[in-house]
């Protein structure tokens, strides 16, 4: 048997398009089996039954979902700005694929180890915003526009607590690479230490805002706006804002499980095993929550994000520096101080009612009369 | 791998994700009925008449978010490089953060007292 011999760059690139393959393959496909999760957990819990037709368990029906779909006419409104409409569904889509690169599979899998993967991931993570402006604004509705500019609205605001919580990982670690923060939970996972449990919920909050899913889902929220910025969607395009947010929501799980979690950890099972499964225990969480937690106001939505949000991460950076500053108990104690005296002191500045405000109620009933 | 070596990777992966949505677009343009009308490309706006545009003004408002958005996220950048190297820049390097994040701070202050912060006015 003769061996060729390839040179090196050939190794390299080959190193390079079997992970790309593995992900861009793989991601619809997980993306189309969460949907049928989300269906049958839903459909549970709201004492239904779910897809349970095409194929056993219904496990087929995100197939035939998809062939509906591209057999649907794609409309496209007549005033429309036509490179603005085609192309915010495909923008949207491409950096929620990328977001899989950056996450480790295990010790040293990721397709793409970068040493500031963090923020990348942040980076990349936000681009979804400009192309559901895209989308409100090309579709020259009226509802895609008041959604697009409802989302923009939401996505920065939660965009400022997610990438301040995102930052007492690397001031623990000392490093923004993923692979290098599972390395260091080595025995310890994030979760358990107080900034650690604090983050985690400040992310999945926050992070749940950023892929639009309940109780954020606001720019979708059908019974004031349609379907906010993809109502003059159909067809695949439609499939495609949706193949986004549930990329999005896989990620942002895999995320939260790499930098708290313990990321691929755990014994007996591979690597990649353990991270799927810890990610798929937190997106039933998330969809969980859609089918019991009702939707936010707009001013609640974005009170929530400003006023207490904002404070409450930065708090818990204050938190993370005591605690790695002072050794013992009073580390931990300072931790949870700081940051339980932020949450009650904001929320209640937020909440309790101002007196300006009763008074300015009573003098327009006043002058009704 | 080298970090150039990586990011040659991610450009070469985000030409490669095109595919994932362009692929289903295209099929669909051969495979879905194309019978577009005059009644059938009007805006949906629930059945009634069209009545003027979308493309209008912006509510003042968004802009006071997007600017304090704008304060916030250049903050939490300038913050990043300071969290990877917290302990090694110790007490000191806690007090400039702290003397920065503070002024900021009171901005964000400033900005609830103002009713900047309010959704509706």
């Amino acid at each position: 048997m003769g061996t060729v011999i390839l040179p090196p760059w050939v190794w390299t690139l080959i190193g390079m398009i079997v992970p790309m393959v593995l992900i861009l393959a793989l991601a619809p496909v997980a993306m189309m089996y969460l949907t049928w999760l989300e269906r049958k957990v839903i459909a549970r819990i709201q004492d239904r039954v779910g897809p349970n037709r095409v194929g056993p368990y219904g496990l087929l029906q995100p197939l035939a979902d998809g062939i509906k779909m591209l057999t649907k006419e794609d409309l496209v409104p007549a005033g429309a700005d036509q490179l603005c409409h085609f192309l915010a569904p495909v923008l949207i889509v491409v950096p929620s694929l990328f977001l899989f690169t950056l996450l480790p599979f295990g010790p040293g899998w990721a397709a793409a180890p970068l040493k500031t993967g963090l923020l990348f991931f942040v980076a990349i993570g936000s681009l979804g915003t400009l192309a559901i402006f895209m989308a409100g604004w090309g579709s020259r509705n009226k509802f895609s526009l008041l959604g697009a500019a409802r989302t923009a609205a939401q996505l920065i605001a939660y965009e400022v607590p997610l990438v301040l919580g995102l930052a007492v990982v690397p001031m623990i670690t000392g490093t923004m690479d993923l692979g290098q923060i599972v390395m260091a939970q080595q025995g310890r996972w994030f979760i358990t230490t107080p900034w650690g449990l604090t983050g985690f919920f400040l992310l999945l909050t926050a992070g749940l805002a950023e892929v639009n899913r309940t109780p954020f889902d606001l720019p979708e929220a059908e019974s004031e706006i349609v379907a906010g910025f993809h109502t003059e969607y159909s067809g695949m395009k439609f499939a495609l804002f949706y193949m986004a947010e549930f990329l999005s929501t896989l990620a942002l799980a895999g995320l939260l499980s790499t930098l708290f979690l313990g990321g691929w950890r755990g014994p007996v099972l591979p690597p990649p095993l353990w991270l799927g499964l810890k990610t798929v225990a937190l997106v039933c969480v998330m969809i969980w929550f859609r089918g019991t937690f009702p939707r936010f106001r707009m001013d609640q939505l974005m009170g929530f994000a400003w006023k207490v949000m904002l404070p409450l991460s930065l708090a818990n950076l204050v938190g993370a520096a005591c605690w790695a500053l002072i050794p013992g108990v009073w580390g931990d104690g300072a931790a949870v101080g700081v940051v339980a005296v932020t949450f009650l002191v904001t929320t209640q500045l937020w909440l309790a009612p101002k007196p300006q405000l009763t008074k300015k109620w009573s003098s327009r009933i006043l002058d009704q009369r | 791998m080298s970090d150039r070596l990586i990011y040659f990777f991610l450009g070469l992966f985000g030409l490669a994700a095109l595919v994932v949505p362009l692929l289903p677009v295209v099929l669909a343009r051969f495979i879905a009925p194309k019978r577009p009308g005059p009644v059938k490309q009007q805006p949906y706006e629930c059945g009634m008449e069209v009545e003027g545009d979308a493309w209008v003004q912006f509510r003042m408002h968004y802009y006071l978010f997007a600017i304090l958005f704008v304060v916030f996220d250049v903050e939490a950048l300038f913050l990043f490089p300071w969290a990877v190297i917290f302990r090694k820049a110790g007490l000191a390097g806690l007090a400039a953060i702290g003397i920065f994040v503070g002024v900021l701070l009171l901005g964000w202050i400033y900005a609830w007292q103002e009713g900047a912060l309010e959704w509706e006015q």
